[in-house]
């Protein structure tokens, strides 16, 4: 019988490793330039880590992979983390909590059923999260961060997309419905079905017209948001300190020459956040996304401590990035037993120098090889160039080195 | 001619509560089905109209299932059940066709009255774990994920949920008619879930490529009266005997439902303990014991290794058959086996049908498959078990809740059953080819509530009593 891959999985082959360890590197890189240090949590975690969070929405919820572990007699259920965040939270309540400021990063997979199977129920994700900082200049660090991030890994054109899950919440909360109506409604809006804009229109044709609006406005300067003000302050209440917020980010994100676009209905799926929630897309492409969850280290069990992240997704990084060169590679043609020892000298001379070198065990066409090393003939090593079909004879492995290198230069 | 040939459509058809007006339903419809009544058991009756319908007869549960695999064509079975499954294994394999309106039931999530937690505002905002029973787990899952609850335990159940709260468990997700019957057991909604009725459930598979008309036309038309639900009015409150006597019980205990239930009570008898109304059932599922600070319940022993584990209750008279489930399930759990009571000896089999060439587990394993050998059982984690520790690969578990000898041979090929003395087995022309192990009836404990200061004199009291049933009563 054939046994299958799992429904909804996917094999990460040689060439998309390859695009996958440049990113992971690239991004260890700029993270641990910044002051960031690397963590991993556990893909095993309790169920309630993310229900008392109480800030995953039912829907993301229903789509947990969870499960009874060996142990689990007393109902306690595990899952494959859903999120990155959240046991990140957890992680620094356990062990960084009277740090004033700290720096995390991840590099980790996420699980959550996807109906069809079409697309991956694993999805990799690299996260940064500063705890600790409250001021709005955290938040830039981050889209900064984010931002070299990209570009070093050669994406250069990534747009920005401002929202704001404060003034999302400061405009439903005005609409007087129960904290249940609220819950479920957000939890439409912010999984993305704007349809129910339109059961908000016979409650309240009002709100319905002003988030609407809302939503259809766009802008990109700080000057936009002082216009939202005007429109806005005088029929919504409470907006002030989220529009504060959001004009000092836009000045410094300006100041620094960084394009953005200010678009609230892009601050779907925002789960935990409290404050701004910020995208960053190719085109269509989200390559990631994050924002300011200063309630959520408090949820699970911390002090009230103030906090900001972002993910980027590489799954969708890899469409984009090209494959990175691979190194020259070289075939080595084994005499007999007796010529191993010299053989595995001459390879770890050559891999040393940063080649990859490979046996032939009698199998291998020397296709794909830019030497091949016959070290089978009497006389000495037999060395042939396959670019330039040069041969030569070289009677010690100092001196093959140095045969490839100048080769290699020609 | 083999009845495989025949056949045209299949069929299942729900045991119990609906069995009656399904009945009623299908010789409306002009599909008169011979033995399908409450006391036939016949697990496939005829139909002298259409000698091309197969039909089997299910527990409710397993007809979601059934169809949703694809075994049967169609089905019926109440509405919760076939939302039991979706709500937590998306499929599209199930189509809902009609809801018959018979056998109406609100799935209601329950507290006890007297818990002070009757409201879904005061259960989101409550500290510890709430400790849920359902026979529908997954639909109590959805309900806590959707309400938000911080923290909650979900203890799937066989029966008799009503009973637990509020010592036992703090919620239970059942179905009820009204809230009124709710109400009589000493519980309030807090939530009404979902309402269902019978209704006519369709493989998408079949309906895509097989010509059902003949019984779509007829069924989904037709309305059989209406039934005349027995009113709560006047029920005395049976929780209120049992609570006005004792708020605050120091041990536990859980005794056996069903056709372990008159064992039990001579056992007790013997050992000289008087249960009052267990045999009867007068008071509901909680009898009264002539001893102080003991509380009974009377629940099903499936689910009560779980309960004991947990520390719901602290004693339970149970099968070794599902202590062994159990354990095999969670290794760990704290409940293990205090006395062997001697009764209710049953040998647990292996079982396939007479005219599969095998005698033993050794051949079953040679034996040349296209396809994963299809295992049913009650006894899950024991299928498991035997599965892996006899290399019976490829396989699959298919669980089921009673009436399982009818899976064989249509819709499984090996049957892991209780038997005391085989004849039921021999009459559904099956065989045994291998015994797991023995089960008889067994008191069952938990160490680490056994070792507790407030409980542990009192328990190894009622243990010592509980032995004496073991010995023949003295002459005196």
């Amino acid at each position: 019988m054939k046994v299958s891959r799992c429904k909804g999985t996917r094999d990460l082959m040689p060439q998309d490793m390859a695009r996958f360890r440049k990113i992971e590197a690239e991004i260890r890189n700029c993270c641990l330039g910044w002051g960031y240090r690397e963590v991993r949590t556990p893909v095993l975690e309790y169920l309630h880590l993310f229900t008392s969070a109480g800030t995953l929405s039912p829907d993301m919820l229903g789509r947990v992979y969870s499960f009874l572990d060996w142990d689990g007699w007393s109902g306690e259920r595990v899952v494959l983390r859903p999120d990155g965040t959240i046991p990140i939270a957890r992680l620094y309540v356990e062990n960084f909590q009277d740090t004033p400021i700290t720096r995390l990063f991840y590099v980790e997979n996420m699980f959550a059923f996807e109906g069809t199977g079409e697309e991956s129920r694993e999805r990799w994700q690299c996260g940064a999260e500063l705890i600790g900082g409250s001021k709005p200049e955290g938040d830039v660090e981050l889209i900064s961060l984010a931002l070299e991030a990209l570009g070093t890994m050669g994406i250069d054109r990534t747009e920005i997309r401002l929202a704001h899950a404060g003034l999302l919440k400061t405009f439903f909360e005005g609409l007087g419905f129960s904290g249940e109506e609220e819950a479920a409604f957000l939890d439409q809006v912010f999984s993305g079905n704007l349809d129910v804009l339109g059961d908000l229109r016979e409650r309240s044709p009002e709100a319905e017209k002003q988030l609407q609006l809302l939503f259809n406005l766009k802008g990109s300067t700080p000057g936009f948001v002082e216009n939202i003000k005007s429109v806005f302050s005088s029929s919504v209440s409470g907006l002030e300190p989220s529009l504060k917020e959001l004009a000092r980010i836009a000045r410094m994100l300006t100041g620094l020459g960084f394009d953005y676009q200010i678009d609230f209905a892009s601050g779907r799926n925002f789960e935990y956040y409290t404050g701004i929630i910020f995208g960053f897309y190719t085109g269509e492409r989200r390559l990631g996304g994050g924002g300011r969850y200063d309630e959520l280290i408090p949820l699970v069990g911390g002090k009230d401590m103030r906090a900001s992240g972002f993910a980027l997704y590489l799954d969708e990084l890899m469409n984009l990035i090209e494959e990175p060169a691979e190194r020259e590679r070289i075939l080595v043609r084994v005499k007999n037993e007796e010529g191993l020892k010299d053989c595995l000298e001459a390879a770890r001379l050559l891999r040393d120098a940063g080649y990859i070198v490979e046996f032939d065990l009698g199998v291998e066409e020397a296709v794909g090889f830019r030497w091949v090393v016959d070290m089978r003939c009497s006389e000495g090593t037999e060395i042939i160039d396959q670019v330039s079909g040069e041969k030569s004879l070289s009677a010690s492995p100092d001196e093959l080195l140095k045969w490839i290198g100048e080769t290699e230069c020609r | 001619m083999d009845w495989r040939d025949r056949v045209q459509v299949k069929i299942a058809l729900p045991k119990g509560e609906l069995q009656e007006r399904t009945a009623a339903l299908m010789g409306k419809a002009g599909f008169a089905i011979d033995e399908y009544s409450e006391g036939s058991r016949s697990y496939r009756p005829q139909c002298e109209e259409y000698p091309g319908l197969f039909t089997k007869v299910f527990q409710e549960k397993d007809i979601a299932i059934q169809l949703a695999i694809g075994n049967y064509d169609l089905g019926i079975c109440r509405l919760d059940w076939v939302e039991e499954l979706l709500v937590k294994y998306h499929s599209d394999a199930l189509v809902k066709i009609a809801d018959l309106g018979y056998g109406k039931r609100s799935l209601y999530a329950a507290v006890a009255g007297s818990s002070g937690e009757e409201s879904l505002e005061s259960l989101r905002s409550r500290s510890e774990s709430l400790r849920i029973v359902s026979e529908y787990p997954n639909l109590s899952e959805s309900f806590a994920l959707k309400q938000r609850l911080r923290r909650f335990q979900i203890f799937p159940a066989w029966g008799a949920v009503g009973v637990y709260p509020p010592e036992n468990a703090d919620m239970a997700v059942m179905t009820e008619t009204s809230p009124d019957w709710l109400r009589v057991q000493g519980l309030v909604p807090v939530a009404s879930i979902l309402e269902s009725s019978a209704c006519l459930v369709a493989n998408r598979n079949s309906l895509e490529r097989k010509d059902l008309s003949r019984l779509l036309s007829t069924i989904s038309s037709i309305r059989i009266g209406k039934q005349r639900d027995k009113s709560a009015a006047g029920v005395e409150l049976e929780a209120d005997l049992q609570r006005s006597s004792m708020e605050q019980p120091v041990i536990s205990i859980a005794l056996p439902d069903g056709h372990q239930r008159p064992h039990t009570v001579d056992f007790l008898n013997r050992a000289g303990l008087e249960v009052d109304g267990y045999n009867t059932g007068k008071m509901g599922n909680r009898p009264r014991i002539a001893l102080d600070g003991v509380m009974v319940k009377v629940v099903r022993p499936q689910d009560m290794p779980l309960h004991v584990a947990n520390g719901n209750f602290d004693l339970a008279v149970t099968g070794r058959d599902w202590l062994l489930d159990h354990r095999f399930r969670f290794p760990s759990s704290p409940v293990e086996e205090l006395l062997e009571l001697g009764f209710g000896r049953v040998r647990i089999v292996a079982v396939v049908t007479q005219d599969m060439p095998v005698s033993s587990t050794a051949d079953l394993r040679k034996l040349n498959r296209t396809s994963a050998l299809r295992v049913a059982s009650e006894y899950t984690n024991i299928a498991d078990k035997y599965v892996n520790d006899n290399h019976l690969t490829p396989c699959k578990i298919i669980p089921t809740w009673g009436a399982s000898e009818a899976f064989l041979p249509e819709d499984a090929d090996v049957l892991i059953e209780n038997t005391e003395t085989g004849s039921t087995i021999a009459k559904h022309k099956l065989k045994i080819i291998d015994t797991l192990f023995e089960s008889c009836a067994c008191l069952i404990g938990s160490p680490n509530t056994l070792k507790r200061p407030d409980k542990s004199e009192k328990a190894s009291q009622i243990i010592d009593i509980i032995r004496r049933g073991l010995e023949p009563r003295p002459v005196t």
